[in-house]
C-alpha cells in the first residue's frame, strides 16, 4: 500500500536530469570567486578589494615607467620577490576578504542550506579553497604580468631569462595565493563575528611576520646566520620567498633558508599548512552543517 | 559616562572566545620578552627593537583596532544601536562611554603588557616607562580614531588596518610627510621624552606631538558624536 498517496495531490513530479554534485560544487566556486571580489554584492562591497587590486599594479606601472623613460633595465623589480615587497596589502586583502568568504554562512547559520543539495563536507571547503586562492592569484599575478609585459614592450635584455623568472614568480604566487588562502579561511571561520574576521585574520599574518622580523634581528645580532634563515619559515611570505629563491630560482632575499633541502622543507611546510586547514576547515563546516 | 551600555559593551568584548584574540596579542608579547630574558639575548638595540616595533608598532595598533571598531561596529552593523539609541540618552554619552570602553582594554591588553615586557626585559635607561606612556598616549588617540571611523564607516575595519599599516608603516619608511602625520610617530616622540636612551628617535618633536595628539584625539570624539546623531541604520547586507 503507498502511504504516500494522501499527500500526492495532483502536481506534476519533476522527471528531467539533476545535476549534480560537480555542478554544485563548481557553483559554489564560481559564488565564492565572485564574492572575493565583491561582484554580484552592492558597490560597498566592492570599494576595498578593487581598491587593493589597483594599489597592488601601483608600483608594477610606477616601475615600467621608471624602466620605460629612465632606460635603467636593471631597475625592474624580480618577479618573485614582488609578493614579499607588497605584502601588507595582499595582507589586507586576505583579512578584508576571508571572512566575506568562510564567516558569512556560519554567522547567519545557513550553513546546512548547503548539505541539503548533493554535495559533501569536503566539496564545500575544497571549492571555498579554491575559490580564495584564484582570487589572490588573481590579485598577485596581474600585477607581475604586467611587469613582465612592461619589460618585453621596454625591451628589457635577456627575454629567454626574463620567461623563466616570470614563469617562476607565477608559482610563487600560486603558492602564496594557496597558503594565504588556506590561513586566511581557517582564522575567519573561527571568527564569525563582524569586524573580529577581519582583525583576527591581519593579526595572525602581521604579528607572525613582524615577530619573525624581530626574533631574525636578533639571531643575526647574535650571529646565528642559520638560525635566523629557518625562522623565516615560520611567517607565510618568507616561507614562499624561502621556496621560490632555492627551487624556483627567483632573486635572493635578505635572508633564506640554507641550501636546496632547505628550500623543499619550505615547500613542506606550505603543504602541512594547505593539508591541515582543510583537515580544520572540513571538521568546522561539518560542525556548523549540523542543526 | 553610562555605567549599563559600558557593562554591555564590556560583556560584548570580552564575552566567550573573543577575548582570546585580545589576549593573544599581548601574550605573544610577554613570552618573546621572557624567552629573550632567559636566553640572556637582549641588550639596549635588542629591548628598543622588541618595545619600539613589536608593543608600539604592531600590539598597539592591531589592538586599538580591535577595541576602537569592536565597541560599536558590530552594534551598528546589526542593528542592536537602536536599542541604545531610543533611549534618552545624549549621543555624546553613548560615544564617551564607548570611547572609555576601547581606552580601558587598550590600556589593559596593550599598556600594561608593554610595562611587564619593559620589567621582564629589564630595559635600562627608563625605557619601560617611557615606552609604557607611548603606548598609552598612543592609544588613547588611536582608539578615539577608530571609535570615529567605526561610527562613520562600514569598512572601518579595512580603513583603519590601510592607516594603520600602509600610512604610518609603508609610506612612513620612505616619505617624511606621511611619517610626521602618524599617531604612532606622536606616542613615540612621547617616549623620546622620557627616556634618554639613544636608540629611539622620532621624526615629530613633542610640543608639536602633544598638540596633535589632544586635537585629534577631542576631533574624532566630537566628530563620532554628530555622525551617531544622524545615524542611517542600513540593513545588513
Amino acid at each position: 500500500m503507498n502511504v504516500s498517496t494522501i499527500h500526492d495531490i495532483g502536481y506534476r513530479h519533476y522527471e528531467g536530469k539533476r545535476l549534480g554534485r560537480a555542478y554544485v560544487t563548481r557553483s559554489i566556486f564560481v559564488h565564492n570567486l565572485r564574492a572575493a571580489y565583491g561582484l554580484g554584492r552592492p558597490a560597498r562591497a566592492k570599494v576595498m578589494p578593487f581598491v587593493l587590486a589597483g594599489i597592488m599594479l601601483l608600483p608594477a606601472v610606477g616601475d615600467i615607467a621608471v624602466v620605460a623613460i629612465a632606460k635603467r633595465p636593471e631597475a625592474l623589480f624580480p618577479y618573485t620577490r614582488y609578493q614579499f615587497m607588497l605584502q601588507l596589502i595582499i595582507s589586507i586583502f586576505v583579512a578584508t576578504q576571508a571572512p566575506v568568504l568562510a564567516s558569512r554562512e556560519i554567522r547567519f547559520h545557513t550553513v546546512p542550506l548547503y548539505f541539503s543539495r548533493p554535495v559533501v563536507h569536503l566539496d564545500l571547503v575544497l571549492a571555498k579553497l579554491a575559490a580564495f586562492t584564484t582570487a589572490l592569484f588573481a590579485l598577485t599575478a596581474i600585477p607581475i604580468t604586467v611587469l613582465y609585459v612592461g619589460g618585453l614592450v621596454t625591451q628589457v635584455p635577456d627575454s629567454g631569462t626574463q620567461l623563466l623568472h616570470y614563469l617562476g614568480g607565477l608559482l610563487a604566487c600560486l603558492l602564496l595565493s594557496l597558503v594565504l588562502g588556506a590561513i586566511g579561511l581557517l582564522v575567519a571561520a573561527f571568527t564569525p563575528r563582524r569586524g573580529f574576521g577581519v582583525a583576527a585574520v591581519i593579526a595572525v599574518l602581521l604579528v607572525s611576520s613582524v615577530l619573525v622580523s624581530v626574533v631574525q634581528e636578533i639571531t643575526q645580532h647574535a650571529g646565528h646566520w642559520t638560525l635566523s634563515g629557518w625562522l623565516g619559515l615560520l611567517t607565510p611570505y618568507s616561507l614562499v620567498d624561502a621556496v621560490a629563491y632555492r627551487l624556483l630560482g627567483g632573486k635572493l632575499p635578505d635572508i633564506a633558508v640554507p641550501g636546496v633541502g632547505g628550500g623543499f622543507a619550505a615547500l613542506g611546510v606550505c603543504a602541512v599548512i594547505v593539508a591541515g586547514a582543510v583537515v580544520v576547515l572540513y571538521s568546522r563546516f561539518r560542525k556548523a552543517g549540523l542543526s | 559616562m553610562n555605567s549599563t551600555i559600558a557593562m554591555i559593551t564590556f560583556r560584548s568584548m570580552l564575552g566567550r572566545r573573543r577575548a582570546l584574540l585580545l589576549f593573544v596579542l599581548p601574550g605573544v608579547l610577554l613570552i618573546l620578552s621572557l624567552v629573550l630574558r632567559l636566553t640572556d639575548t637582549n641588550d639596549l638595540d635588542v629591548d628598543t627593537s622588541v618595545l619600539q616595533k613589536f608593543a608600539l608598532g604592531a600590539v598597539l595598533p592591531l589592538l586599538a583596532l580591535i577595541a576602537g571598531t569592536g565597541v560599536i561596529g558590530p552594534e551598528i552593523d546589526d542593528g542592536q544601536i537602536m536599542y541604545i539609541l531610543t533611549k534618552p540618552i545624549p549621543r555624546q554619552v553613548v560615544v564617551l562611554t564607548k570611547l572609555v570602553v576601547a581606552i580601558v582594554l587598550v590600556t589593559l591588553f596593550a599598556a600594561v603588557p608593554t610595562l611587564l615586557a619593559g620589567l621582564i626585559l629589564g630595559a635600562p635607561a627608563g625605557l619601560t616607562p617611557a615606552f609604557a606612556v607611548g603606548v598609552l598616549v598612543g592609544g588613547v588617540a588611536y582608539a578615539s580614531v577608530f571609535v570615529a571611523l567605526g561610527v562613520m564607516s562600514r569598512n572601518a575595519v579595512t580603513i583603519g588596518l590601510l592607516y594603520a599599516l600602509v600610512w604610518e608603516g609603508l609610506f612612513g619608511n620612505f616619505a617624511p610627510g606621511a611619517k610626521k602625520a602618524s599617531i604612532l610617530q606622536w606616542a613615540l616622540s612621547v617616549t623620546d621624552s622620557l627616556t634618554d636612551a639613544s636608540t629611539v628617535h622620532s621624526a615629530v618633536g613633542l610640543t608639536t606631538a602633544l598638540v596633535l595628539l589632544v586635537i585629534v584625539t577631542l576631533g574624532a570624539t566630537a566628530l563620532a558624536t554628530v555622525r551617531l546623531r544622524s545615524l542611517t541604520v542600513a540593513s545588513a547586507e
